[in-house]
């Protein structure tokens, strides 16, 4: 799916990498515990966190994640929108929660790449 | 017979935001090097979840990388309170993080089995209130 898709599906705004929408993701994780994460997010995954600390960049760049959307209306901070940017990672926000975020992009074909 | 190359870092307590760092130049360093995507991602998930535990659980410490014609060596040294049970800590969801740990998205109980998924061998070696010594290795 092109993130593109993502950004309209969830009503996102995109806060970095507004170039870079038409990179495609292949699964999708969905946490606030960035060790889950890290534990269970495949490869080229989207990650939807409601986490907003710069430690969500730095495990979406230790899993090469091409797009962190952060859910329920949180913010990342400038400081956090430029580390992804430097990393070229896109960054999106939804007022959807986690369990809608989920459910549309599921319902939409994105799944957790589980075999 | 090539030199090994090795890498230092010292990890501080100080800074939660500056966790990671380590890890993340090992990273470029790796791909720079033109290791394999599948060895990278398995250093890198491995090394940060070390490296993240050496700031939310001990005081800091240092890690030495050192890349061989064949593996990648991982040393993670720090001071800190020791792991009272290894075995329970290597328990899937098992873990002593404090709540203020676990609001920075981390003790969630995976981090030492992930690091051990990620390694092909994996040593722990602690002492209570002196610190604990991980080595994980990773063939290339």
């Amino acid at each position: 799916m092109k993130i593109s898709e993502i950004v309209d599906l969830l009503d996102a705004e995109c806060l970095t990498g507004t170039d870079m929408l038409e990179k495609e993701v292949k699964t999708a994780c969905g946490s606030d515990m960035m060790s889950d994460v890290l534990a269970f997010a495949k490869d080229n995954a989207v990650l939807m966190t409601g986490l907003c600390n710069p430690q969500v960049i730095r495990t979406a760049e230790m899993l090469d994640t091409p797009c962190v959307i952060f859910v329920r209306s949180k913010r990342p901070t400038q400081a956090m929108i430029d580390m992804a940017e430097e990393r070229e990672i896109v960054v999106l926000a939804t007022n959807h929660r986690m369990f809608s975020t989920c459910g549309i992009l599921f319902q939409a074909g994105l799944t957790g790449g589980e075999k | 017979m090539e030199d090994n190359l090795v890498f230092e870092y010292v990890v501080s307590r100080e800074d939660f935001t500056r966790a990671g760092e380590a890890s993340a130049d090992v990273k470029k360093k790796l791909k720079a090097l033109g290791v394999p995507s599948g060895v990278v991602r398995r250093v890198s998930i491995a090394l940060y979840e070390g490296e993240i535990n050496m700031v939310v659980h001990a005081y800091g410490g240092n890690i030495t990388v050192e890349i061989t014609s064949d593996k990648i060596i991982m040393l993670l040294k720090d001071k800190g309170p020791g792991i009272p049970d290894v075995e329970k800590a290597m328990q899937e969801g098992f873990s002593t993080a404090s709540d203020s740990v676990r609001a920075l998205g981390f003790g969630a109980g995976m981090g030492l089995p992930n690091m051990k998924k990620c390694s092909d061998r994996m040593d722990i070696s602690t002492t209570i209130g002196v610190g604990t010594e991980i080595k994980m290795e990773v063939d290339l």
